[in-house]
């Protein structure tokens, strides 16, 4: 059955506080979430004060600072820190989405840090993504065609078929839309998730590509694809304003289409 | 699906078995029995409401006359296929392992299909005596 409560070596106790140094003027509380996978101890909420004055907007700075100057085993991922590499995604506040992107001060009370939702977790705030990668070299998010690209020139294009991409090519990879998804909670290991059914319609969408229907075939299953019941989690988390949602609401208009 | 601590790469277990080619004809016909479904409720409800304090004699005319017997029909028909349908995709959800899913769904075709039956008979057996 779907697992619907965390097991037992999964719940989460209390950790250790870090109070905020003496003469801070605007403090606010980071409840944090730490896992050690080789300290053997079950995962813990650890609190850090932060004095806001003193801290970048966004609440990535916030990490990082922590990181620098309050803890330095709080483990996670970031790299470019202005929402185009998707590394900072997780659970802030009670939704996915980017640290890097995410104002502090639009959290409300106490900011609650977890990693994204139902991925197993290597440490701390980075979870372990080899299974959504898979996924998504299972789509072959490349472009395959067979007639051979024309003489010292480029594949072409007109622009009404570039504009189908728009709204497609701007996904970053961060899997904050799959990992916000209750069927993707439950049938991960079937149904491919937002993120991956999105990166697919890119390609089934492209002009270009010459494997449209062998595209088709591969997502035309109970699980891979019509796991998708159009719960709009994705659309919602989404940090860059895509939508998955309609992305497979195209894949599924184009399935019955070619039935005739 | 093969044990969480199999040794298969990730692309093997995501490969798994291949797509199943199928799943388009259910999600479509779950599209065009609640098509058809929302006419015939309507027709239900307002087919019950001027029923309403009538008496045993007058819901047997109603159901006898052809065009109530065969929208009523239409109803259990499309309302049955509708539920088996809905609910397949319920366990489908939440129903492990593999096996077990298999025969819950098994049950709830028969279960359907059986109600499905029986209210078609009913329909019948008022119409026709």
């Amino acid at each position: 059955m779907a697992t619907f409560t965390l097991p037992k070596n999964s719940t989460i106790g209390k950790g250790q506080t870090y109070k905020a140094p003496p003469g801070a003027r605007d403090v606010r509380t980071f409840k944090i979430y730490r896992w050690d996978p080789d300290s053997g101890e079950n995962p813990r909420t650890d609190t850090y004060e932060l004095d806001l004055k003193d801290t970048g907007p966004m609440v990535l700075d916030a990490l990082i600072k922590i990181k620098n100057e309050v803890d330095s085993t709080l483990t996670f991922r970031r790299s470019c820190r202005e929402g185009i590499c998707g590394s900072c995604a997780m659970t802030i506040d009670g939704l996915n989405t980017l640290a890097c992107l995410k104002p502090i001060e639009d959290v409300k009370g106490d900011v609650r840090i977890t990693p994204l939702p139902h991925m197993p977790v290597m440490k701390d705030l980075v979870p372990d993504l080899s299974q959504i990668y898979a996924q998504l070299r299972d789509i072959e998010p490349w472009l395959k065609a067979d007639t051979p690209p024309p003489p010292d020139e480029e594949r072409r294009q007109s622009k009404e078929e570039r504009a189908k991409l728009d709204g497609l090519w701007e996904c970053i990879l961060c899997f904050c839309c799959s990992t916000s998804c209750p069927s993707y909670w439950w049938n991960g290991d079937r149904y491919l998730g937002p993120a991956v059914l999105l990166q697919a319609y890119r390609w089934i969408a492209d002009s270009r590509d010459e494997y449209t229907g062998a595209r088709l075939d591969n997502l035309e299953d109970p699980f891979r694809l019509y796991r998708c019941h159009t719960i709009m989690n994705c659309t919602r988390a989404c940090p860059k304003g895509l939508n998955p949602a309609e992305a497979i609401g195209k894949i599924k208009t184009l399935m019955v289409e070619r039935q005739g | 699906m093969s044990a969480p601590n199999s040794m298969r790469t990730p692309l093997g277990r995501v490969r798994g078995l291949g797509s199943a080619k199928s799943g388009t004809h259910h999600w479509w016909m779950q599209r065009v029995t609640s098509l058809a479904l929302l006419p015939l409720f309507l027709w239900f409800i307002f087919a019950m409401l001027s029923l309403a304090g009538a008496g045993h004699a007058e819901a047997r005319a109603f159901l006898a006359r052809p065009w109530n017997a065969l929208l009523m029909l239409s109803l259990v028909g499309f309302s049955f296929h509708h539920i088996a349908g809905g609910l397949q995709v319920v366990i489908e959800d939440y129903v492990r392992p593999e096996k077990l899913r298999m025969l819950v769904i098994l049950a709830v075709k028969g279960l359907s299909w059986a109600a499905a039956m029986i209210s078609a008979f009913a329909v019948l057996r008022v119409a026709f005596t």
